[in-house]
């Protein structure tokens, strides 16, 4: 099952591969067919780990007593200490943002619409994805290295010997970090992108904050705002769960620990991309 | 009773029975990868045994659920091989860890339980170490605090003594002698070291291929006209 992520990660190459090597020689596509097999075997087989792992997850997370203790000190882990990370991350896409889009606003006459286009990419899309990419990079790869250490020096086994459920106390704390603080690290990134949105377009063209976000929120609507933000909820619950995956079913010692934080990284941004564009489908089937 | 482990093909126990009783040392001794390690996980329930029965204390392990077996942990005190202490802890909230989770001890009151046990093993003063500040012996004494702190029935050692130098290996296997004339608890303790486990044990059980080989005090095994037996207690005593 070790090499089933590698596999998965190998899809591309495996399709590129098949596909170039097919048309040449139809006898080599003949050696393909065992491999896709065991990939489609390893995926399978992933996803049915996975389910019996959020099954155990659930259990572990509604089933008193709660960790509190833990699930603030993951909150701080989690949250307090990926905010410059993503305020920088934010501040950089407001800056970018405003400097390219003031160039093509301006060609069509629309510079006026400015702080609108500012306002509205930023919260509607940029500010909930981005912050999801780099929590999946900052956190994910934290926890699978973190649980994936823990598993190969049977700390996991310690704790389950002291009668202590791990799934409570390592992963459940985790994932409900990582929901909780997604929301608040995408309102900071979404914060520091239009500020810096607004100082990229002053230094170019002086406006007053007021009226830059006058206009940028004019047209803004409770329900502009609320879904893009509670969507960052569904990416700490992706995040939480593949990495803590990732983590907890290492093996093979210190190389194992290097694959593990390597693929919750790889796999949870992965799972955050193809969430956004469900959600985003279902944002605008609900909302319009 | 009978038990029963297989890893794919790779069959490491093929009906092992052993009992240890009430206040017994009960030495496992065997080659490495013989099963000595998954005995003691099955025992625990880390591991699921494939056949056979597993009882303490009267409860048969492989028929209870999370929570039962939970109760049935608490009992229990495992050090683990390389001492398994959680790295992101304090060498004090290390052994106090299962005392804030399983007793309604007051801050103060956890802390001076972890101050005794630590002084027990000889490691009172590096209460505010992390693991990574301290050598493999002080990280086995620290576990073996832990694995004390619920003042367990049953204590099961893996490889107390492995990786360690001679004179340290001693100390170890002088805190198993004083833990058992001082609490009485029973103890099954895996290992290689022949001598170190006739230091501290009451029995020896000796692992072959997934069976046991033989069983009895260090003068019985070390008389055997078994191949195995006389070849394993040969190298052990060079």
């Amino acid at each position: 099952m070790r090499g089933s992520t590698d596999d998965m990660m190998r899809l591309p190459i495996f399709v590129l591969g098949a596909g170039v090597s097919g048309a040449m020689a139809g006898g080599r596509l003949r050696d393909q067919v065992p491999i896709a097999r065991n990939f489609l075997f390893g995926v399978f087989e992933w996803f049915g780990e996975l389910g019996l792992f959020c099954v155990r997850l659930i259990r572990a997370a509604l089933t008193p007593p709660y960790e509190f203790g833990e699930l603030l000190r993951q909150c701080d882990a989690i949250g307090s200490k990926s905010l410059p990370l993503v305020a920088l991350a934010g501040a950089a896409t407001g800056v970018v943002l405003s400097l390219q889009t003031r160039d093509s606003l301006t060609r069509f006459g629309a510079k006026a619409f400015l702080p609108a286009v500012i306002v509205f990419s930023i919260i509607k899309e940029s500010g909930p994805i981005i912050t999801g990419l780099i929590v999946s990079g900052r956190v994910g790869a934290g926890i699978g290295a973190e649980l994936g250490s823990m598993k190969v020096t049977e700390q996991i086994d310690a704790m389950e010997a002291s009668a202590v459920d791990p799934y409570k106390f390592l992963v459940a704390t985790r994932v409900a970090a990582c929901i909780l603080m997604l929301p608040l690290l995408t309102v900071a990134s979404n914060f520091c992108g239009i500020f810096m949105g607004w100082v990229a377009n002053t230094l170019s063209e002086p406006i007053s904050l007021r009226l830059f976000f006058e206009d940028g929120f004019k047209n803004m609507e409770f329900t502009d705002y609320i879904p893009p933000i509670l969507k960052t909820a569904v990416f700490g619950l992706t995040i939480g769960i593949v990495s803590c995956f990732q983590g907890i079913r290492t093996s093979g010692g210190t190389e194992g620990v290097g694959r593990s934080a390597t693929s919750s990284v790889v796999l949870s941004s992965l799972f955050v991309i193809l969430a956004d564009v469900i959600l985003v489908r279902l944002i605008l089937m609900i909302w319009g | 009773m009978d038990l029963q482990k297989a890893f794919g093909e790779q069959k490491v126990l093929k009906g092992i029975s052993l009992e240890v009783r009430r206040g017994e040392t009960v030495a496992v001794l065997g080659r490495s990868g013989g099963g000595k390690s998954v005995l003691l996980k099955l025992i625990i329930g880390l591991q699921t045994p494939d056949g056979g029965s597993i009882q303490i204390a009267d409860k048969e392990i492989t028929q209870l659920d999370e929570n039962q077996l939970n109760e049935v942990r608490k009992r229990v005190g495992f050090l683990f091989q390389q001492a398994a202490l959680y790295d992101s802890l304090t060498v004090e909230d290390n052994v106090a860890f299962p005392l804030t989770r399983h007793t309604k001890m007051s801050s103060a009151e956890r802390n001076n339980r972890a101050h005794e046990l630590l002084a027990d093993v000889g490691m009172d003063r590096d209460l505010g170490k992390m693991p990574s500040e301290i050598s493999g012996g002080m990280q086995k004494r620290v576990g073996l605090a832990r694995a004390l702190a619920l003042d367990p029935e049953i204590i099961l050692f893996d490889e107390p003594t492995a990786g360690l130098d001679p004179i340290t290996a001693a100390e170890i296997g002088d805190l198993i002698v004083n833990l058992k004339r001082k609490r009485k608890m029973s103890a099954l303790v895996v290992t290689h070291d022949v001598h170190g486990a006739n230091a501290y044990s009451d029995r020896m059980v000796l692992l072959h291929e997934g069976n046991i080989a033989a069983e009895g005090t260090f003068d019985d095994l070390q008389g055997s006209q078994d191949e195995f037996v006389k070849q394993f207690f040969s190298y052990g005593s060079r």
